[in-house]
């Protein structure tokens, strides 16, 4: 990169907020130089182009990175022009030239429009009324019979409420623990049938196994279990009772 | 004044948007459109500047508008609010639509150098530009047009008002089909 000028002699910072994209961005740095956009110094356009971008961190703007990259292609192709004729060259530079002759006309005329609409904005009409739908939702033509029996469709379908008994929780957690506690004031070791015993329900297994997992997590056994499957065995841990 | 031009006078002073000839004439469907533009001429001369309000030709009809000259007195007193300013994407975006319509997306993007999908939502939703067709390419793109909107707040009577693209100073030969597969 030979000259990455951004800022004019007078220390105009460009600002590329202010640009509404690349071929607006290019108008103006063509403006700045007063070249011939016609016959496009691309080579010092580029550059600049690509200081100014860089320089501003707009990296993430991906129109005004394909600028970049076609400004260079076109750069690339003026060293070695395509023959068209006999006397005759391609000249990369035109597309490029016919884009920026097409969007400064834009560019003209959106100043002809905000004039226009700056004009416009001074003269007041009545009061501002929202514009009306485009067509009024057909009138229904329904009696009352359609209407209850329409009604009655949409309450059938309203499911019947389940109702729950609600029910004090039924373990027994501290039955379990006392049970526990006098087995470990017993025995070194015992074996899970020895804390639920024949015939115990859910509710006494749900029971004991809070109790066990609780003491476990109190220090006051282990639980062990020695192969899958097998009998779990509790141990007694340490020697201090916690309540 | 004729009793044509009191009665027109009286639909445009109770409408709030510019009233198109046929929607005039609906007023009274026996009076031909001679008579009615005869009224309207009428009723034009008789605001002439006589009057704080005049009726301008705007947006394919007819509406009553206040004097520009009034417009800051009317703006500081907050009777009346003037409508947002359009951003410059949107103006461009405007602009291409107008020339071009109807145009599509692409054709856009491509003039501008940028995305204008955002910047077409929202014309949409102001209701200045409108779907007018379909294009015949690959996945039948949406083609966009202005609307009766986009002329009004222009003040513009109709789209011939807009100004020639010879008159600009950059004159630019119409796109060769070469440069412009479709």
């Amino acid at each position: 990169m030979t000259s990455p000028v951004v800022r004019d002699p007078s220390g105009f910072v460009i600002e590329l907020e202010q640009f509404s994209g690349p071929l607006d961005l290019l108008l103006h740095l063509i403006h700045e130089e007063e070249v011939d956009i016609t016959d496009l110094p691309i080579s010092k356009i580029a550059d600049q182009f690509l200081a100014v971008i860089g320089d501003l961190g707009l990296n993430q703007a991906a129109d005004y990175l394909e600028m970049a990259a076609r400004l260079l292609r076109i750069k690339a192709q003026m060293l070695l022009p395509r023959r068209l004729g006999d006397d005759e060259w391609e000249d990369p530079r035109a597309e490029l030239v016919r884009r920026l002759l097409e969007y400064q006309q834009i560019r003209e005329l959106v100043d002809w429009l905000a004039r226009a609409a700056a004009v416009r904005a001074e003269r007041f009409g009545r009061g501002y009324e929202a514009p009306p739908p485009d067509a009024p939702p057909a009138p229904l033509q329904i009696d009352l019979n359609d209407l209850l029996a329409a009604a009655e469709r949409v309450i059938a379908l309203i499911p019947e409420p389940m109702l729950h008994r609600v029910v004090p929780r039924p373990l027994d957690v501290e039955g379990a623990l006392v049970k526990i506690h006098a087995l470990l004031a017993e025995h070194d070791t015992f074996g899970w049938s020895d804390v639920v015993g024949p015939g115990a329900t859910i509710v006494d297994v749900l029971s004991a196994f809070i109790a066990l997992l609780e003491l476990a997590k109190r220090g006051t056994l282990s639980l062990a279990q020695p192969e899958p499957f097998a009998p779990m065995v509790i141990r007694r841990e340490s020697p201090r009772e916690a309540a | 004044m004729s009793p044509l031009a009191k009665l027109l006078e009286a639909a445009l002073f109770a409408a709030s948007r510019p009233l198109s000839l046929e929607e005039l004439g609906s007023l009274e469907p026996e009076s031909g459109e001679g008579a009615l533009r005869a009224a309207l001429t009428e009723l034009r001369a008789a605001y002439g500047d006589q009057h704080g309000v005049e009726l301008a030709e705007i947006a394919e009809g007819w509406q009553f508008l206040t004097r520009r000259e009034y417009a800051e007195a009317i703006d500081r007193a907050q009777f009346a609010l003037r409508p947002r300013r359009l951003s410059p994407a949107a103006l461009e975006t405007l602009a291409i639509i107008a020339y071009r319509q109807p145009v599509g997306r692409l054709e856009v993007d491509e003039i501008r150098g940028v995305d204008s999908g955002a910047v077409i939502d929202k014309l949409l939703e102001r209701g200045l530009v409108e779907v007018v067709t379909r294009g015949e390419g690959l996945g039948r793109p949406l083609l966009y047009g202005t609307t009766p909107q986009f002329l009004e707040i222009l003040g513009l009577k109709d789209l011939e008002e807009l100004p020639r693209l010879e008159e600009l100073s950059v004159a630019l030969r119409p796109p060769t089909p070469a440069e412009e597969p479709e």
